[in-house]
């Protein structure tokens, strides 16, 4: 469905601040109807990545393939396929609720009847159908997360992309989110999202790309990235604060607990995705 | 086609809710010409043979149409950066250009309703005024201009601040000399001839003549359809550009 092949972009600076390489040399595929997360600590280029595969921004170097047809073959097709949440609300300010939606509708050329049979199912599923007249400056933040769903799901696209869909968002609705994006993949949309939850991305995503400053450093499953860090983790308090060690087999992880004996809070776990990010990034010094 | 509308839809939406506001305050300016330079100055001026307030009323005419038509493109730069909505343009699969001639277009509809009030004003003053078909084609060509100037602005300018420099420093100048107030042929010939590279002047010169039921000035509309197809130019550039 995707692929993405050495994607790189730099952004030039001027005079005061220094040219910085956002993406560099990144290359996966994306299958159909699969779920794909991409992973990476604050500044790692995840946004970037998604700017470029919905051509908002171009690629400083690299190809993006959409179904083995190169993007720059025919842009506007390959923008009807997609859907994009982006990571910051950028509604229009001067319309309403119901005319925001309303101009995706056209812009994306739906028929009169079809956008507004969306609209009203999709405001009616975010639970924001009492708002279609209102100013969408009158949302709270929450509210313009639900809305930015809905509004990319008018033309039923084929690809989702998702930017931290669920930040700000209360737990029953992240919940709905969740399974809003399952039945999508179901249905066999394919969806591309990032986020910083991990149990996010270990519950939803089939695959996971981790990206650390602008460099993909990982792309498996949840529970290969894991196993290939050591299934067991041992954790305890040691002399630069909390401590780690993975262990492919349980009774490895065992003995070596039994060794610490001294040392403070030992815990044995499976590992988890949230230990396999951290390695990869190396950040869990800085956090 | 279908996409330039549905841009222009969007301008139309947000216009049409404030069609009272707008007029009101587009009344503003045009009424202060009037009676400043229209009553006040222009009973001791002669320019030519008709009254000063037959000369002024396409000067103003001129001018309006321009900060007008350049005005309303520069909310697409705050669309842009500060509101980011510009994005659901760039993903929409739409061309560049509809997206380009959709607010070119709302702009020109903006400036020509404030074209209508002035002449409506006109009237009441007392001023003889011819309009007619090439009249309107001219004004909405000055629109075009100066409405694709504002996207480029809109376009390649990072702060507001920048924005209202352009105001300051390229079209303040221009509505004062580009012979809105008196006719350029009394500039020293130094002044002139840069005055007669500017747009305005040429929309004035056309004006004037159509106004006073006189003919196309064909190498002033040529001079204007140069700057349109300069402005389009720069404005889809600027519009390319914004991806990199
Ligand atoms: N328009 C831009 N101009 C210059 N630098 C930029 C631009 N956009 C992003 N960057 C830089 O590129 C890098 C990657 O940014 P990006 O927004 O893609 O990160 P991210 O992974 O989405 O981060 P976050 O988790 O905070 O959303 C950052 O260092 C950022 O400063
Ligand atoms: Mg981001």
């Amino acid at each position: 469905m995707i692929r993405a092949e050495s994607l790189t972009k730099k952004f030039y600076g001027d005079k005061k601040t220094a040219d910085k390489t956002a993406v560099d040399a990144v290359s996966f595929r994306v299958k159909t109807g699969e779920v794909f997360g991409l992973l990476g600590p604050n500044g790692a280029g995840k946004t970037t990545v998604i700017r470029m595969l919905t051509l908002q921004t171009r690629a400083t170097s690299g190809q993006i393939y959409y179904d083995g047809e190169n993007i720059a073959v025919n842009p506007r097709l390959v923008k009807s396929l997609l859907g994009v949440v982006p990571q910051q609300v950028n509604f229009d300010m001067d319309l309403t609720v119901g005319e925001n939606m309303e101009l995706h509708g056209r812009l994306h050329h739906l028929s009169a009847d079809t956008r507004k049979k969306r609209i009203d199912e999709l405001l009616d599923f975010v639970e924001l159908k009492d708002t279609v007249g209102q100013n969408v400056r009158r949302l709270s933040g929450g509210m313009k997360r639900r809305l930015l769903i809905a509004r990319a799901l008018i033309h039923r696209p084929r690809i989702l992309f998702l930017d931290e869909p669920t930040v700000a968002l209360d737990p029953q609705v992240r919940r709905r989110i969740w399974e809003l994006i399952r039945r999508l993949a179901g249905g066999g949309t394919t969806i591309f999202l990032t986020t910083h939850y991990i149990e996010e991305a270990e519950s939803l995503c089939q695959r996971v790309a981790v990206l650390n400053r602008g460099r993909l450093v990982a792309l498996d499953t949840p529970k290969n990235l894991c196993q290939n860090l050591g299934a067991w983790t041992v954790e305890w308090n040691g002399v630069a604060g909390r401590e780690y060690r993975f262990f492919p087999a349980k009774a490895q992880a065992a003995d070596f607990a039994k060794e610490l004996a001294s040392e403070g809070s030992i815990e044995l776990r499976p590992t988890n995705l949230e230990d396999a990010f951290i390695e990869l990034t190396g950040r869990r010094e800085g956090l | 086609m279908r996409d330039v509308w549905t841009v222009f839809w969007r301008d139309w939406v947000v216009l049409k809710r404030r069609l009272a506001k707008f007029i009101l305050s587009r009344m503003v300016a045009p009424l202060l010409y009037l009676v400043a330079f229209g009553w006040g100055l222009g009973r001791s001026i002669q320019v030519g043979d008709g009254s000063y307030l037959d000369f002024l009323v396409p000067g103003i005419l001129a001018l309006n149409s321009m900060n007008i038509s350049f005005n309303s493109l520069t909310p697409v730069h705050a669309e842009r950066v500060y509101h980011r909505s510009l994005e659901e343009y760039l993903i929409a699969p739409i061309s560049p250009s509809s997206f380009l001639w959709g607010k070119v277009l709302a702009a020109v509809l903006r400036g020509l309703i404030s074209s209508g009030i002035i002449l409506l004003l006109a009237y009441l003053f007392g001023a003889k005024v011819a309009v007619t078909l090439p009249m309107v084609l001219v004004l909405t060509l000055n629109c075009v201009i100066f409405a694709q100037l504002g996207f480029w602005a809109a376009m390649t300018i990072n702060t507001y601040e920048e924005i209202a420099q352009v105001n300051v420093y390229f079209l303040l100048p221009m509505s004062f000399l580009c012979g809105t107030f008196f006719s350029v042929q009394t500039l020293p010939e130094a002044v002139r001839i840069f005055v007669e590279i500017l747009p305005l002047t040429h929309t004035g010169i056309l004006l004037r003549s159509l106004a006073a039921g006189g003919g196309i000035v064909y190498s002033s509309l040529a001079v204007l359809i140069g700057y349109g197809i300069l402005g389009y130019l720069m404005g889809s550039r600027a519009f390319h550009k914004i991806r990199e």
